[in-house]
């Protein structure tokens, strides 16, 4: 695995159309003059498309990846490729069967020239043909030989994909990835439905990629230099709106009996809102703009719930010498906003465009990304010290990762995800899914039903419907009546939900293994990118009513 | 090309089909209420069925792939493109050897060769190069576009295949239903539209994001993101320098390199930093991020819909699917409505209101129809019948004889070109294959107020 910090040297280069000036502060301290026309590589220009969207980084970590396919099924095969065509290091294929006539209906990546061979060879060969730049391997054994024979194969993987297993061999192997830390991304494609089970122990994300990022402006509580530079500076028509409006705030505050920092109701913004109108010209479109702006321009820069389950996370209190470098980072984060930063988070030194002449918005932007800069050093200086404290090198941790720390904090999340087998013991989590002895909605309802599936392939040994859709209804029923009174409910699944699961006979269509393979091909590449959230953790798809939730089981 | 193959593992009885079949033959308490399950249904699918794809790209690679294993056998496919080296990263019928070759072609021998019981034809044409007799073959067509003028071609397509009853309903044989898909980045959506019937792609005209523009004086004189900078360099360097003596070519690196080496120049000059060559191609090309994974889940929401309406097993999805998968993964599923002022598929001329007739310029109602977010036109011609019953030519920009003849009404008003309230103009646009009536409508403010 490559280190966050490694790979991070490449952020300065990379560009993202939603926040291109999120790279800038990156690069604000590079001098030295770009070189003549540098064209992109090869391998760059292949990925552009994707690149653009989480950046040179993103993609070193996906090429160093390698993720396990558990079972050549239709929707772990469209997992795979959709991990094998943005370029993911390696992959290995896991299946003990050989390739039958009835797998080719539904498999793009097996054809008839495989029939009799190893599904595994089959599909590692045509999935690699995707993509020279992968490493593709196989393995011709099942999931539960190498359970019992080679428990440590899946340890070294970032990552295992699995798809159409029952439910005696879920257990078995989601207990042991959880165990070594592997995390797992369970698939289930049968008939119209279709569910996603993420199963991780802990996972950081630094990027989130907010769809309507805010941005952290300080007008509240301006600091230092920006104080002055709104002092000092006269406002006319042609400077940025986040002067006319800091102005204006100041008279709106004088009015204000109760001391109000900055309007926080629909009344208050209202009235700063005419106070400039009252004064402006015609024609001002720094006016116009600080009007508009009044409804976002405030509130940014306070500690989000998320960022302060971080700080009072035991992990970030007690660092080792095996801390991941995000704890560590935390932790100085957390030592930054009391001790040195009236508990405010560090600047993030983002400014939106304004129009404004470009000197005055272009001194205005500097500001903010000295700011953005300082505040980063400083966090990156307590890193140092506790890097030392923990008797770790110095450039465990560089500046150009604390920057980007720093400057994505508002958006930091730590995820801790549970284990699949906590959903087959009583727990408080699925008591909410119920409701007056019934499955609370038809999706929850699926997800229950393809698990009674599982476990309908334990017990009986067949699948539910092979033969005529009527005959296992009735035994399907009883297993999943008793499994969800094991669970502590006496909620029961529709017939109609039953009939239906019994209908499909085993059935994998191709679109629904495509909309699930799609889905979980991005959820895998958000985990190695450490970009983006992913699903926590379980993901259910209709297709009879192209409906979807998220439950977290 | 009905013939069933000789081959047995090819044909209906294959065991390729069992999971299919489960689907198509065995009745369900989901199914739509007519809904028969038989094996005719499989037989429709393989030997009857006629399905058009347009666009051979990402969402188009998906769509041939998905159609031919949820048993589709005569696909046609259109794409007038050719493969590029960072088409690669999703489309996956496509090798580095395949640069430069066409995309329809290519997809479609992939697909043939790899899944023998689905026959794929390639079209390596524009969608304009064909008319209403071709696409009057097919039972549906699938949209996988990046381009929305190309998509409202095709909608006004097939709202003029629709032929009416004399009581003005719709005859249901003349119906060819679209299925479109579209996608940016890790968003997408996917909808059915029964032309005529639910809402079209001009209905829905304000879904679609406005295109990003800088005003020219931020450009000229006031810059303050790379992206003017580069603008700047497109716009007014290149002419004036004009630096290989041919026009700007977004796919020559020489040209490329040389607009991120002036750009980088003027951002220097303004102390401007961000310029990167990645940027620079992206601003010039109007690149949109696309990743293989959203292409994938909204082919498949497409197919699945195709698969419905061909076969009868399960209700359309009604009617619009957005999807985004930033942030965890979310799904919503909403019914456009159809609208009732929709110029393509409300089938009544559409009021065009108009303040005062002898202020407004022929130049003002052509900007009209261009920036407001219901017209969207691109460069419409505009022709009318006057008084005398003489058919006027007002404004036409394609052909370059008649757009000096007409180019002096531009400055005129309504009122001195003769124009009458009430009076009917024929606009023509490259948005539609047909012509669109508009009716003048004048005092529009007036009548709004009273």
């Amino acid at each position: 695995m490559v280190a966050l910090e490694r790979v991070l040297e490449n952020a300065q280069s990379q560009y993202c159309p939603s926040d291109n000036k999120f790279t800038c502060i990156l690069s604000a301290k590079m001098s030295s003059p770009a070189p003549k026309s540098p064209e992109l590589s090869d391998k760059s220009k292949k990925y552009d498309r994707q690149i653009r969207l989480w950046g040179e980084h993103g993609q070193t970590l996906l090429e160093a990846a390698t993720v396990c396919l558990v079972n050549v099924t239709a929707v772990g095969c469209e997992t795979a490729k959709g991990l094998v065509l943005p370029g993911i290091g390696g992959f290995t294929v896991a299946d003990g069967s050989t390739v039958k006539e009835e797998d080719l209906g539904n498999n793009f990546f097996l054809d008839a020239s495989y029939i009799g061979k190893s599904k595994a060879l089959a599909c590692k060969q045509l999935l690699q043909e995707l993509n020279p730049d992968v490493n593709g391997d196989y393995v011709d054994e099942s999931v539960d030989y190498l359970l019992e024979n080679r428990p440590n194969f899946f340890d070294s993987f970032d990552l295992v994909i699995a798809s159409n297993l029952n439910e005696k061999t879920l257990l078995l192997l989601s207990n042991r990835l959880w165990e070594s830390n592997v995390p797992l991304l369970y698939c289930r494609s049968l008939g119209m439905m279709g569910t996603i089970r993420l199963q991780i122990r802990e996972h950081c994300i630094v990027e989130a990629h907010p769809d309507n990022p805010q941005f952290d402006l300080r007008l509240a509580q301006p600091f230092h230099a920006l104080q002055e530079h709104l002092n000092s500076t006269e406002v006319t028509s042609k400077v940025p709106w986040l002067l006319v409006l800091y102005k204006y705030l100041r008279i709106w505050q004088k009015e204000q009996p109760d001391g109000h920092k900055t309007p926080n109701n629909y009344k208050e913004k209202n009235q700063l809102r005419e106070v400039i109108r009252k004064e402006m010209k015609a024609d001002e479109e720094n006016h116009e703009e600080a009007i508009k702006a009044v409804n976002t321009a405030f509130g940014a820069g306070t500690v989000p719930s998320a960022l302060k389950a971080i700080f009072e996370d035991e992990a970030c209190e007690l660092l080792t010498k095996k801390s991941n470098i995000f704890w560590i980072m935390a932790k100085a984060l957390k030592s930054f906003l009391i001790h040195d930063n009236n508990g405010n988070l560090p600047l993030p030194g983002v400014l939106p465009d304004m129009t404004a002449n470009t000197d005055s918005y272009i001194a205005l932007q500097n500001i903010y990304r000295q700011q953005a800069l300082q505040d980063a050093d400083q966090v990156y200086h307590k890193c140092q010290d506790y890097l030392k404290q923990l008797s770790l090198p110095p450039d465990t941790i560089d500046e150009r990762s604390v920057r980007l720390f720093c400057r994505e904090a508002a958006g930091l999340t730590v995820m801790r995800g549970t284990r699949i087998a906590e959903e087959y013991e009583r727990n408080s989590r699925l008591l909410p899914l119920m409701e007056e002895n019934e499955v609370q909605d038809n999706l929850t309802a699926y997800n229950f039903a393809l698990r009674a599936y599982e476990r309908f392939l334990s017990e009986c040994g067949h699948i539910p419907g092979e033969c005529t859709a009527e005959q296992d209804i009735g035994r399907l029923k009883t297993i999943a009546g008793k499994m969800l009174g094991d669970l502590g409910t006496h909620a029961t699944i529709s017939d109609d939900v039953l009939h239906e699961i019994s209908r499909y006979g085993g059935a994998e269509l191709h679109a629904v293994s495509a909309f699930i393979g799609g889905c979980a091909a991005q959820e895998v590449i958000k985990i190695v990118t450490k970009q983006y959230k992913p699903i926590d953790n379980t993901f259910i798809y209709n297709a009879v009513s192209t409906e979807s939730v998220t439950l977290k089981l | 090309m009905t013939v069933p193959s000789p081959n047995p593992a090819l044909g209906l009885h294959s065991k390729r089909w069992n999971g299919l079949r489960h689907i198509l033959e065995r009745e369900g308490p989901f199914c739509k209420d007519d809904f028969t399950a038989s094996a005719d249904n499989l037989d429709f699918l393989q030997t009857k069925s006629k399905v058009l794809i347009i666009g051979a790209g990402g969402l188009g690679c998906e769509l041939l792939k998905d159609l031919a294993l949820m048993g589709f056998g005569n696909l046609h496919v259109i794409d007038m493109d050719t493969i590029e080296l960072s088409n690669l990263n999703r489309q996956f019928l496509f090798r580095r050897t395949d640069i430069g070759a066409s995309k329809a072609e290519c997809a479609a021998r992939f697909i043939n060769g790899r899944v023998p019981t689905c026959r794929v034809t390639p079209h390596f044409k524009k969608i304009q190069d064909f008319d209403e007799s071709f696409y009057q073959q097919f039972h549906l067509i699938v949209c996988g576009l990046d381009s929305i003028v190309a998509r409202r071609w095709i909608n006004g397509m097939l709202l003029s295949m629709l032929r009416y009853e004399d009581d003005g309903t719709i005859d249901a044989s003349s119906i060819v239903p679209m299925i479109d898909g579209g996608t940016e980045g890790f968003k997408g959506n996917a909808r059915v539209i029964l032309p005529g019937f639910t809402a079209c792609i001009e209905c829905t005209l304000d879904l679609f994001p406005p295109q990003v523009n800088y005003p020219l004086c931020t450009i000229a004189n006031t810059p303050r993101l790379p992206e003017h900078c580069v603008e700047y360099v497109k716009l007014i360097q290149w002419d004036k320098e004009s630096p290989f003596g041919v026009p700007l070519d977004g796919d020559d690196p020489q040209h490329i390199g040389w607009i991120y080496e002036r750009a980088l120049e003027r951002a220097n000059e303004f102390n401007i930093s961000g310029i990167t060559y990645r940027l620079v191609q992206g601003v010039i090309k109007h690149i949109i991020p696309a990743v293989a994974s959203t292409n994938a889940v909204i082919a498949a929401a497409c197919a699945l819909e195709v698969f419905k309406m061909a076969t009868s097993c399960y209700d359309s999805m009604s009617n619009y699917l957005n999807f985004n998968d930033l942030d965890g993964i979310y799904t919503y599923t909403y019914e456009a409505e159809k609208s009732e002022g929709c110029l393509a598929c409300s089938n009544k001329p559409q009021l065009l209101p108009i303040g005062d007739a002898n202020t407004t310029t022929l130049e003002d109602v052509i900007k009209l129809l261009c920036e407001s977010p219901r017209f969207q036109l691109k460069s419409p011609a505009l022709t009318t019948v006057m008084k005398d019953g003489k058919q006027r030519t007002l404004y036409m920009s394609t052909v370059k004889s008649i757009e000096e003849a007409t180019r002096k009404n531009l400055t005129q008003s309504l009122g001195e070109l003769g124009l009458q309230d009430g009076q009917q103009l024929t606009v023509t646009d490259p948005t539609s294959p047909t012509a669109m009536t508009l009716q003048l409508k004048y005092h529009a403010n007036e009548v709004e107020m009273s």
